[in-house]
């Protein structure tokens, strides 16, 4: 697809809705269309994580395969919603699977290509490390949520 | 109503006609080193000459030799044993084969005289009359209690070692709500009284009392506004925006040092109205009962919800008390929950003022305001 | 907030007498948590608000406070019950035609009328649908006076859900949104996973002309209040069900209070702007 129509993809894309149009621009270079199958996975834990992903359409279960027993669904990501961080994080090895749960289009961001246009524009790393900050706060403090089991019985 | 004249001598032919037609009189008498409202058949029982000594966490009581018979103020007991027993049974149930029926408590309100009450005291019914008459529910046993007990209130002569009444608009001088007001003037050997309703107004009558003069008037009042003058406690005045303010203050956890929670001070708060429900059973399971008892918002479980209690802390508890006391009671029922009778600070083990605690986070919220300076 | 006098409280009862029912119908929804319908003994329909409860009365054990689910409309009382403890406990061991002690109804009403001519989220969680849903029923029982209706659900495991048919029949409508989110799931799971805030931040709704209705555990509430504030709705637009020790119900034995309100009779229901500073005061 050409950098044109991914430039406007991108801007339809909650993530990339307050950003410039030339960082965006910029960033579209770094970027690819997908179509994902209903449970096809997207990325396994462990493998190298090189990119992170824009869902357009659809749904993606975040797994922990745990050995003997049925992977458990983390979390669910929707429309408009963003997955996968381990491209900043050293070893850059994804922490899970991702699974589409149904049809999905995504859209993928390559690491290394953002990690070398960021180390050329520092700004530019400060403006997605800024956006992906909050994302992971939010993350954590469901995860943090569902740890203190509300719902569950009190005995 | 006129002010009548009440020799001592004639106190007994009193208390006979406030005692006639089966009416109970409770009025002031030692028990056990303390001055009680107990069930009284003569002027003997009265605690003559007794005065007591009351400060932060003491109570003492001392024998004048003298005349007075209410030179003391109030003691651990208050009125609301008589209106809202300690323990009371609500109902009872009876298992039956086709589950159970419940039968209602037959309506216990003896006819009654409190012969004693002091202006804290009665200012205390009025409050307890707003929380058990809400608006929206109302306590029977309470009101057919209150509506069966006549009230002769006694206006202070002498200022209690914790008493800030005056500081509260609560006395020491009772205003208005009593069947029959009395002041002693015990170098003179009477009584000023007056009628405050049609009640105190027809037993007085029979007795046939002439008018008080108005040198014995201006004797009486004196007694009286003596006492207010010599109060040596007194609640701030915004007491209740102090408090609202600072409910995240950690002067609460300090307090908590010394609180024992042993519940003291609610026992004898005189307002305090907190109960819990208690379910018994009979050893055959056939009979159930459903009992009503004093409860303390100081006790663990006071505030307990499947999971846990949400007040663990004793400072998270005893900021509960002083806070509904002081502050949130006016949200409830448009008054203060504090007649400043000073039981609460004579009767602490461990001597904690309400009074200095109101003080300090003032002081402290000050200090904070000028940190800036 | 309209207060509503009990049926029961008139002067001639006692505030404080439970009234015998008869169980006519007993069902399980989960491992802990069944449904009883009951009847007085001269059968007469039971009126009531969406919101109200109930003091229910095992024999010899205790009351318990218990929201009603029923149908304000149908004339039943209908008690979803989660056993949690002594009293509870012994609910859940009666059978049909056994009779539990009844007092109310008591408290504050969830905001249906008002909400007429708004947008309406419904967001519960867990035991939290059960005192829901007679809004809910009442909101869908005359839905041409409502804008956009959405239900928000978040459960355990799906294994959790309560009413799950009947979520399933409301979302059926082709006029209501309704999302369900568990906290866990394993593969077999092919809904939403995470916690309520998302539904929200997921719903579609104009936050200005939005009332939101919240019940469920009291951080669940909180953390969706804060999904509701951040997407723009008004603090007195979001109303939630507090709970609070009870041992009377009717202002009297004290329990209840936070912060000088009585949950008993000035709530249990609130909007967020009347609790929302001592919401957030430690152990309150």
């Amino acid at each position: 697809m050409a950098i044109d129509g991914l430039g406007k993809i991108l801007k339809e894309h909650p993530f990339f809705a307050d950003w410039g149009d030339d960082y965006r621009e910029l960033l579209a270079g770094c970027a690819t269309n997908h179509r994902f199958e209903a449970g096809e996975y997207i990325s396994r834990e462990g493998q190298p994580a090189d990119v992170f992903y824009l869902i357009r359409h659809g749904s993606v279960a975040l797994e922990f395969p745990v050995p003997g027993r049925e992977p458990v669904v983390l979390e669910t990501l929707h429309e408009g919603e963003v997955f996968g961080w381990s491209w900043m994080v050293p070893p850059y090895k994804w922490a899970y699977d991702t699974r589409a749960t149904e049809l999905c289009r995504a859209v993928s961001m390559d690491a290394t290509c953002l990690r070398g246009k960021c180390d050329a524009d520092p700004s530019l790393g400060y403006e997605l490390f800024k956006r992906f900050t909050p994302i992971m706060a939010e993350r954590m403090q469901a995860a943090r949520l569902r740890l203190l089991d509300v719902y569950g019985s009190a005995r | 109503m006129a002010r009548l004249r009440l020799e001592i001598d004639r106190l007994s032919d009193f208390l006979e006609s406030l005692g006639a037609e089966g009416r109970e009189v409770i009025g002031p008498k030692v028990v056990d080193d303390a001055i009680v409202y107990a069930p009284i058949t003569g002027v003997e029982d009265l605690p003559k000459g007794i005065v007591d000594e009351q400060a932060p966490g003491r109570y003492r009581l001392n024998d004048t030799g003298g005349d007075a018979l209410f030179d003391h103020v109030v003691g651990p007991h208050a009125w609301k044993r008589y209106l809202y027993p300690p323990e009371h049974r609500l109902c009872s149930m009876v298992a039956s084969a086709d589950g159970f029926t419940v039968e209602a408590e037959p309506q216990q309100a003896p006819a009654r005289v409190f012969f004693g009450v002091r202006a804290c005291d009665l200012a205390a019914i009025h409050v307890l009359d707003k929380v058990f008459d809400n608006g929206d529910f109302a306590d029977t046993g309470y009101n057919a209690r209150r509506r069966a007990s006549l009230i002769v209130a006694v206006n202070c002569g002498r200022a209690g070692g914790t008493c800030f009444c005056a500081s509260m608009n609560t006395g020491p001088k009772a205003e208005a709500g009593y069947d029959i007001a009395m002041t002693e003037v015990p170098h003179g050997g009477y009584f000023v009284v007056e009628a405050g309703s049609p009640e105190g107004a027809a037993l007085l009558g029979p007795l046939g009392l002439v008018e008080a003069a108005p040198a014995e008037i201006d004797a009486a009042d004196a007694r009286v506004a003596e006492a207010a003058q010599s109060m040596v406690r007194e609640m701030i005045p915004d007491a209740a925006d102090v408090l609202r303010r600072n409910l995240d203050s950690p002067h609460w956890d300090k307090i908590a040092e010394r609180c024992l929670n042993c519940a003291n001070c609610t026992m004898a708060c005189p307002t305090c109205f907190c109960t819990t429900v208690e379910d018994t059973t009979d050893l055959s399971g056939e009979h159930a009962e459903r009992w009503r008892k004093w409860n303390s918002c100081f006790t663990i479980d006071f505030s307990y919800m499947h999971g846990g209690s949400l007040r663990r802390s004793g400072g998270a508890r005893y900021r509960q008390w002083m806070t509904h006391k002081l502050a949130h009671w006016h949200d409830q029922f448009d008054s203060s929950g504090c007649v400043g009778c000073g039981r609460c600070i004579a009767w602490c083990p461990v001597g904690i003022n309400i009074t200095e605690e109101a003080r300090v986070f003032e002081h402290l919220e000050q200090g904070a305001n000028h940190d800036g300076d | 907030m309209a207060k509503t006098a009990p049926i029961d409280g008139g002067a001639a009862a006692d505030p404080m007498v439970p009234r015998p029912f008869r169980i006519v119908r007993r069902s399980r929804e989960l491992a802990d948590t069944f449904t009883l319908e009951l009847e007085p003994e001269d059968g007469a329909p039971y009126a009531f608000e969406p919101g109200q409860f109930n003091m229910l009365y095992a024999f010899g054990t205790g009351e318990s406070a218990i929201s009603i689910s029923g149908d304000p409309a149908g004339g039943k009382l209908i008690h979803t019950i989660r056993a949690v403890g002594s009293v509870t406990d012994k609910l859940q061991a009666l059978k049909k035609d056994d009779r539990v002690g009844v007092r109310g109804p008591f408290g504050t009403a969830w905001p249906v009328e008002h909400a007429r001519g708004h947008d309406v989220l419904i967001i519960a969680g867990g035991i939290g649908l059960a005192p829901l849903r007679p809004a809910i029923l009442q909101i869908l029982a005359n839905r041409q006076n409502y804008g956009k209706v959405a239900i928000l659900y978040g459960a355990r495991t799906p294994g959790d859900i309560l009413y799950r048919k009947e979520l399933e029949a409301w979302r059926g409508r082709f006029d209501t949104y309704v999302d369900v989110i568990v906290d866990r799931a394993d593969a077999g799971w092919n809904g939403k996973v995470g916690v309520v805030p998302k539904l929200i931040d997921l719903a579609a709704f104009s936050p200005e002309d939005t009332l939101a209705m919240v019940c469920g555990p009291e951080i669940m509430m909180q953390f969706s209040v804060q999904a509701l504030e951040r997407a723009g709705v008004a603090s007195d637009a979001i109303y939630v069900s507090m709970e609070r020790n009870m041992k009377c119900a009717v202002g009297f034995c004290g329990h209840c209070q936070f912060g000088g309100r009585f949950v008993c009779k000035d709530g249990p229901v609130f909007t967020h702007a009347e609790v929302a500073a001592h919401m957030s005061v430690r152990e309150l």
